[in-house]
């Protein structure tokens, strides 16, 4: 029977895309940071042989039964908590039934009308080019428990496909969000943000190429103003956070090149390829699974106590968001440094290790957003990777501070640091890159330099202030940049104004 | 002397006594009992006690030392073809012993062989087989009753000394009831569902089809007990059920309801039942009428919930990972033709039943709506048993029918465990034991039905009724 169709019934024609707005709601698959797997003992370790990670529960062999891991459940409680939901008092699981080789049992246990959160919300930082930063509220609408399916591989082999059943039943936290998202930047924003809280609350890996993070989409468009949703269309198989973006900014445009050709836009599941960079049909609504859904009966339903839910509530480390509000009063840093620190709770870690070895604040802010990062960048290191640890940083910065390095020259020694992975002081004793500060040898030294140029000297004394750059740059040749600036401005001035 | 086959467990380990020898030659003539009786009877799908004997790695001492114990073939047993009775299971070896097999091994007893059954538990009659229908020891042209019908016709004509079956809506006391036997369903929880390859789930009990109450209480408190690999199995203490073997009904509360004895009952059967109140009510048991209003549903709400929930159980068969494959060009044919040559035509039909009934759309109106029901049919009993220690009834409205008689009229053959499915959809204990013979000379069986959990109380009646008649001197001719 052909469902009747819903939604607009012939779209009015925009005068322009801009006129149009696009509603996007996210699902997100988060995998938990279990040793095991949610219904049976075998351990989640990504990269192992296949299947050799299983057992005959998530093999789904005949007779055997799931038994919930208690630690899924207390990350799953501790994630709702985070994202400000209510936790269900009591815990039900049901069965989603399909057919598919990756699915061994022929349904996935997960929760259907009880989840294990709901109606949360999510406070992201969106920057947007050219913008400040500004809040926005993204409501949550349920965050379920469910374990994940295996996995099907089919290069190499020839007339068949062959079934790796490791990731069979490894707990997965779906995180929906409300349609609340505008743009593909508050999308990536929310994932972000999304991301970062997972981080700080050590739920999840959050490795993207090990997927444990995975997002599928809800996307329509409409006029803005209006209230109704347009129809919706689900894009799956996006790998990566600016695949996502990506994906949605494609999608954006064939929703509102159809509006503006007067197409109907049909409810269906489109994936993303990612080479490509298109979404293609997949099934239309009319092949929609009916999942049949019911109480899972191998699993008890049960209640957590209110005495659990606070003690894990009560165990919940410092957000991003409290962070970011103590960075800002307790450092002085401005809100988008703050911010960027933050999000990556290793980064922000890493800052305040700097602070605590006694690194000035905005100095180690700034050394860690530009230096650090972009060495890391360069050598393709992971923060983890560095061999730069936090007290070396601090070590090099406090350098700086009390003069006894340049930053110029400071610029020269990371590199050192990163390549000996040896301490700022070291390097600068090895190396004698010390600044030179003694007044009486800057002294002499300016002296024989005025009497080498009497020109710029000459021109200096009668007001052209212009003259006394190429003095300082003789100097800091003579010392091999090793001067200490600011000492020889002043040496120089005094002695040409006198 | 008694011939060894004809032991009761009870008798049995008395023989043995630990011995090795004496282990030996009592599975050999249980063997050749098996070889000489079998070819008529069908009990056993997989025998091979030979083989059986040597892999297995048998304690030297436990409490069920030496027992040979024949299994239900919807059982998982290491290394042991595992069918369910279906073709799309034929081949299949598991790796792992279910929690019951397991304490058995753990106990001394000797795993036997692994009998015939309904497929996948589908039917009351062990015709759904894939293999060959097994026939009643007592009359070959009549069937054993079923699911567990190979266990229960194995034990009445001695080719076991005792057998583990499984019940979801009446599959070990209906089989026991037509074949002469005891017949015990725990209550839900009592014995792990681990490695009992799944038909209902939340109805599912393993028990124990046995010659004697005494020998029900034996094996039960084997095999009963918290899993943690079974979320649904209680964490109950298990008693030691023989120490209420004996204790008479003097005192006895006994429910009798009205509902049970309505129309469709056999007159035969009706007078049996009779009797078993009158003497129940000699040995000092005071006996009265309860109501259970809501029974009249329970076959109706039995056929969504265990038809729901066995359509889903099910989705793992289609030829991926094990089991019968058949070549197909494409998932989809894999799938389709899988499935078409290996299920049989009752477990197609429960599988689009449950299908149906859990479809978008009519999910409320039949699996919501049956879940509320037995919710009903719960509270009948809780409402019952506030007055009563026990309620009494037929296991099974007439004695065996002939082979063939119902196998085009489901409903007719649905409803033959009118009297069985409302202790499972409220998850109570319930036993059956011989109460006397038809006038075809069919085994008649009586039902008690007792708290959660207090199987003792079944075993207290039941040993106290069975102390009083000869039934089990009668022995089926083969």
């Amino acid at each position: 029977m052909k469902p009747k169709p819903t939604g607009a019934k012939s779209a009015q024609p925009f005068k322009s895309m801009r006129d149009i707005e696009q509603v996007i709601g996210l699902e997100v698959h988060v995998q938990l940071k279990t040793e095991s797997k949610i219904f049976c003992a075998c351990p989640t370790r990504f990269g192992a042989e296949p299947n050799q990670n299983t057992c005959p529960i998530c093999l789904g062999l005949p007779g055997s039964l799931p038994v919930l891991n208690a630690l899924a459940l207390d990350l799953a409680i501790k994630t709702g908590l985070a994202l400000n939901c209510e936790i269900s008092a009591r815990i039900k699981f049901d069965r989603k039934n399909y057919f598919y080789p990756d699915l061994p049992k022929a349904y996935q246990i997960s929760q259907y009308d009880m989840p294990v959160a709901r109606n949360g919300h999510l406070t992201v930082e969106v920057s947007e080019t050219g913008q400040a930063l500004r809040e926005k509220k993204i409501r949550i609408t349920r965050a379920h428990l469910e374990e994940d399916a295996g996995k099907l591989l089919h290069e190499g082999i020839k007339d068949a496909s062959w079934v790796d059943y490791n990731r069979a039943g490894v707990p997965l936290l779906e995180i929906v969000s409300e349609p609340d998202l505008r743009s593909s930047q508050e999308a990536f924003h929310y994932l972000a943000g999304l991301k970062s809280i997972l981080q700080y609350l050590d739920v999840s890996n959050c490795n993207m190429e090990e997927g444990s993070i995975r997002c599928d989409a809800n996307v329509s468009v409409r006029p803005k103003g209006d209230s109704k949703l347009g129809t919706k269309v689900e894009i799956k198989n996006m790998n990566s956070f600016r695949g996502v973006q990506r994906a949605l900014d494609y999608e954006f445009k064939r929703q509102t090149g159809m509006l503006e050709r007067g197409e109907r836009i049909e409810q269906e599941t489109r994936l993303w390829n990612e080479a490509k960079g298109e979404t293609q049909g997949m099934r239309s609504k009319e092949y929609a699974h009916d999942y049949r859904y019911f109480p899972e009966p191998d699993l008890v339903p049960f209640s957590v106590s209110q005495k659990k839910i606070s003690e894990l509530k009560a165990s919940l480390p410092e957000l991003p968001r409290a962070r970011i509000r103590r960075f800002l009063t307790d450092y002085g840093l401005s809100e988008y440094d703050a911010y960027v620190l933050v999000s990556d709770k290793s980064l922000g870690d890493y800052f305040e290790a700097c602070v605590k070895e006694k690194a000035n604040p905005k100095l180690a802010s700034n050394w860690i957003q530009s230096e650090l990062l972009g060495e890391l960048n360069s050598r393709g290191l992971a923060l983890s990777e560095s061999k730069v640890p936090a007290q070396n940083l601090a070590g090099l910065i406090r350098l700086i501070e009390n003069g006894t390095v340049s930053g110029k020259i400071a610029k020269e020694i990371l590199p050192l640091m990163f390549e000996t992975g040896s301490a700022a002081e070291m390097i600068v004793k090895e190396k004698g890159l010390i600044q030179m500060s003694d007044s009486k040898l800057l002294e002499e030294l300016a002296d024989r330099v005025i009497k080498a140029h009497p020109k710029p000297a000459h021109d200096v004394k009668t007001g052209k202030r212009e003259a006394l750059g190429f003095l300082v740059g003789q100097m800091m040749k003579e010392t091999k940049g090793k001067a200490n600036p600011k000492l020889i401005n002043e040496i120089l001035v005094r002695k040409l104004s006198s | 002397m008694t011939e060894l086959f004809r032991l009761t467990l009870k008798e049995a380990l008395g023989f043995v006594s630990g011995n090795r020898s004496k282990r030996d030659q009592l599975i050999q003539e249980l063997t050749d009992r098996v070889k000489t009786v079998d070819q008529k009877v069908n009990a056993y799908i997989h025998f091979d006690p030979e083989r059986f004997n040597r892999d297995q790695e048998v304690p030297a001492s436990g409490p069920l030392y030496g027992i040979p114990i024949s299994i239900k073939d919807n059982l998982t047993t290491a290394g042991w073809e595992t069918t369910c009775a279906s073709r799309i299971l034929k081949g299949f070896v598991p790796p792992y012993d279910a929690t019951v097999i397991g304490k058995l091994r753990a106990a001394g007893a000797v795993l036997f062989g692994k009998c015939n059954m309904d497929e996948f538990a589908f039917g009351s009659s062990c015709e759904t087989s894939c293999f060959f229908p097994t026939r009643n020891p007592w009359n070959l042209e009549c069937v054993p009753g079923g699911s567990s019908g190979g266990s229960a016709a194995a034990v009445a004509c001695d080719e076991a000394i005792a057998a583990l079956g499984s019940d979801t809506g009446g599959s070990i006391r209906q089989p026991a009831s037509f074949c002469g036997v005891v017949g015990l369903k725990p209550t839900y929880g009592r014995v792990s569902r681990y490695g009992l390859i799944a038909f209902g789930s939340s109805l599912d009990q393993v028990g124990p089809i046995t010659k004697t109450v005494e020998d029900s209480a034996i094996l039960l408190g084997a095999i009963a007990g918290h899993d943690p690999l079974d979320s649904t199995s209680a964490r109950e203490p298990v008693p030691d059920y023989t120490a209420f073997l004996n204790r008479g009904v003097n005192g006895m509360k006994i429910g009798i309801p009205k509902e049970y004895f309505a129309k469709g009952l056999d007159p035969e059967v009706e007078s049996a039942v009779r009797n078993v109140i009158r003497d129940l009510k000699k040995l000092g048991a005071a006996c009265v009428e309860v109501s259970l209003p809501h029974s009249q549903y329970a076959v109706a709400v039995y056929y969504i919930v265990a038809v729901a929930e066995a359509s889903s159980n099910l989705g793992r068969f289609d030829g991926v990972q094990y089991g019968e494959r058949y070549p197909a060009r494409d998932l989809r044919e894999m799938y389709f033709e899988t499935r078409d040559r290996g299920f049989g035509n009752e477990a197609k039909r429960r599988i689009l039943l449950g299908t149906f009934v859990l479809s978008h759309g009519y999910y409320d109106a039949y699996y919501l709506k049956g879940l509320k029901v037995r919710t009903l049919i719960k509270k009948d009993f809780d409402d019952a048993f506030k007055n009563v220690d026990l309620i009494i009834g037929p296991t099974s409205p007439t004695p065996a029918f002939k082979l063939g008689e119902k196998m085009d009229d489901p409903l007719a053959m649905y409803l033959s465990d009118l009297y069985t499915i409302p202790a499972n959809l409220a998850g109570l204990p319930a036993i059956s034991i011989p109460a006397g013979f038809s006038k075809s000379g069919l085994p008649i069986g009586v039902q008690f039905i007792a708290r959660p959990f207090e199987e003792s109380t079944l075993f207290q009646a039941s040993s106290a009724y069975e102390a009083e008649t000869n039934w089990r001197k009668k022995r089926p001719a083969l």
